[in-house]
């Protein structure tokens, strides 16, 4: 080889001038931000606020407008019964929107199973544990399938949710004949499926079983969510699915599981609702899907995956609980309920958008 | 083969790998060596099949054909997650960082450490200080950190930090070696200058680097041996003492002849 040449190995001659510039490009430097900003940043690392000062500043003004029948002990104990449902199932919820997924059939599994323990318990003399046992695994079933659905067909989630919604749907409408199964022949014949519904009295206050359900619900997901390895992961995959991926998650698993998770968290809502409906009904909760997308933006989890607590989708539950029962007292038409939800809404997505444009 | 009498046995051995996809022969009968201690430069045209053989080794694709043997132990990875689990750790091109979860939570992830005890073995409960100590320790080390900010979220990072998270990351856990792809391609200069150092770190620290980039002024700075790719297979090893980059591109492009066998630098000096 000839052409043997000068080193180049030194460094190049337009980085000469490094050495006088400033080097601290790999240190983490903090400004000096103006409140905004500020108050940006805070929200970015606490996404959990916002639902916070919303549901504060909402019991606050109620209070004002409707006075003391708002804040009495029964009046609270109620909006908490009242949300119940719906934040057992914006809870299963959340864990599927985290992973930047949507679950459209959360309220049909839940409607399902409830038929499905029932027509076992009441119709078919099943021990009444063993049917809801059998609806817990239906639940987990119908979250599998969604989750198959998801990672090994790899359709979109939306897509996916909204064909089995119809499915579990016309399931149970087939499975029930339509017909409701009545309060009292539940009593009579499985009252554990109704155990839900009874509560224990603090004063005036009347805390259900069923509100006591939901908040262990929220402090189990929470629990995983934040606490093992599988709740960083949903966390990573909501966030960036490809990089999680390369990291060395095992994407489809984790997103298999947490479909799974969200269809037993359902059927245990199942059990939840009949004891707060009073009775198994076909047409109750239909709109349950969507109330729990609601309870879950108002949440300030994100729908692009990745952000907020799922402690955030219990305030948005209770924030929808709040205005109703606020508007309610105060004696506003509902359809002005419907029309400040629509607003809250749109609201907490635009917050969501702002905070994610964050910089440090 | 080898023009040196050495007898160094070479980290990463590959012998005749094929890889196919269809019609297309993306590694043609390629042979790659990898040695303790250095870092391999391994460059090539859009097309050559550089990364291709570097996934080969990684366990990202499967060859069709040849054999692959690491540290004196023959393997066939059917992912990048195998190959992790043998210390083989990869920084891709997207760094596969999560923005969201804060600087621990990605060094960790995949990995994460349990509380001892029935907390971790029944609740599975992580042991966040645990994690927080080992990744401000592996960042200290690689002169990347400042006290407070263990637990900031990588989205506020700026590309330079983020760079430095991954190449830690990946320090931390190598045992046998480190595969980085184009590890300054995204950088401004003052950050690649800072990813560089820090490269040479980790050479520095014992831990063989395989090093893909287009960026020849930092191929030929950092390199220890450059691996020319050209057309599926490796078409030259030289020593970058004694060629000039335009004399690599040249090479690399086919514009000259790659210098004969006894004159290329197959093992370390």
């Amino acid at each position: 080889m000839a052409d043997v040449q000068k080193s180049t190995r030194n460094r190049q001659d337009f980085e000469n001038t490094l050495d006088s510039s400033d080097a601290n490009v790999a240190s983490f430097v903090y400004e000096q931000k103006g409140f905004v900003a500020k108050a940006q940043h805070f929200l970015h690392g606490n996404p959990t606020m916002v639902p916070v000062i919303v549901l504060v500043a909402s019991v606050i003004i109620f209070g004002l407008i409707a006075g003391e029948r708002f804040f009495s002990p029964f009046n609270l104990s109620l909006i908490l019964q009242q949300v119940s449902i719906i934040g057992i199932l914006a809870a299963a919820q959340s864990l599927v929107i985290l992973t930047a997924g949507i679950d459209l059939s959360v309220a049909a599994i839940m409607v399902l199973m409830s038929v499905i323990s029932g027509k076992l318990a009441v119709e078919l003399g099943v021990p009444a544990p063993l049917a809801l046992l059998i609806g817990f695994g239906g639940g987990i079933g119908a979250g599998l399938l969604n989750g198959f659905l998801v990672t090994k067909i790899k359709l979109p989630p939306f897509i996916t949710t909204l064909g089995t919604w119809n499915i579990f749907y016309a399931l149970m409408l087939w499975l029930s004949g339509a017909q409701s199964i009545r309060g009292e022949d539940i009593d009579n014949t499985a009252p554990l499926l109704k155990i839900f519904g009874q509560a224990i009295s603090v004063g005036s206050a009347r805390i259900t079983f069923g509100s006591i359900l939901m908040v262990i619900v929220f402090a189990v997901l929470w629990y995983l969510l934040n606490k093992t390895a599988w709740g960083r992961h949903v966390y990573a995959i909501g966030d960036d699915k490809e990089a999680a991926e390369l990291a060395g998650i095992r994407t489809d698993r984790t997103l298999i599981s947490v479909y799974a998770l969200a269809g037993l968290v359902a059927a245990i809502g199942a059990w939840a609702s009949i004891g707060r409906v009073g009775s198994i009904s076909p047409t109750s909760f239909y709109e349950g899907n969507l109330q729990s997308i609601t309870a879950v933006v108002i949440g300030g989890i994100s729908l692009f995956g990745g952000r907020g607590s799922i402690l955030g989708a219990l305030f948005g539950a209770l924030i929808v609980g709040v205005f109703q029962s606020g508007l309610r007292l105060a004696q506003v038409d509902v359809l002005w309920q419907v029309f400040a939800i629509g607003w809250l809404i749109i609201i907490a997505v635009a917050i969501d958008q702002w905070i994610r444009k964050v910089s440090s | 083969m080898s023009d040196t009498t050495q007898t160094i046995e070479p980290i990463v051995k590959g012998r005749g790998i094929v890889k196919r996809y269809g019609r297309v022969t993306a590694i043609d009968h390629s042979d790659f060596d990898l040695y303790p201690g250095e870092i391999l430069a391994v460059i090539g045209d859009n097309g050559a099949g550089k990364s291709s053989i570097v996934k080969a080794i990684c366990g990202a694709v499967q060859p069709d054909d040849g054999e692959i043997v690491i540290d004196g132990e023959k393997v066939h990875f059917s992912s990048p997650i195998e190959a992790r689990d043998k210390g083989i750790e990869i920084v891709y091109q997207n760094l596969a960082l999560s923005p969201a979860l804060s600087i621990a939570d990605n060094m960790f992830v995949g990995r994460e450490i349990r509380k001892p005890g029935i907390m971790g073995s029944w609740f599975k409960m992580l042991d966040k200080p645990e994690m927080q100590r080992i990744a401000r320790e592996k960042l200290t080390e690689l002169g990347l950190m400042t006290v407070q900010s263990i637990n900031q979220a990588v989205e506020t990072l700026s590309g330079g930090q983020r760079q430095g998270v991954a190449v830690a990351r990946a320090a931390a856990f190598a045992k046998k070696f480190i595969i980085m792809d184009e590890p300054t391609a995204a950088l401004g200069v003052k950050e690649s200058r800072r990813v560089l150092e820090l490269i040479k770190d980790v050479r520095s620290r014992g831990i063989p680097i395989v090093l893909i980039s287009h960026n020849m002024p930092h191929v030929f700075e950092v390199a220890d041996r450059i691996h020319i790719h050209r057309l599926g297979k490796r078409h030259a090893v030289i020593d970058p003492e004694n060629y000039s980059m335009s004399d690599a591109v040249a090479i690399m492009t086919g514009a000259m002849e790659p210098p004969p066998i006894e004159q290329q630098q197959l093992s370390p000096k």
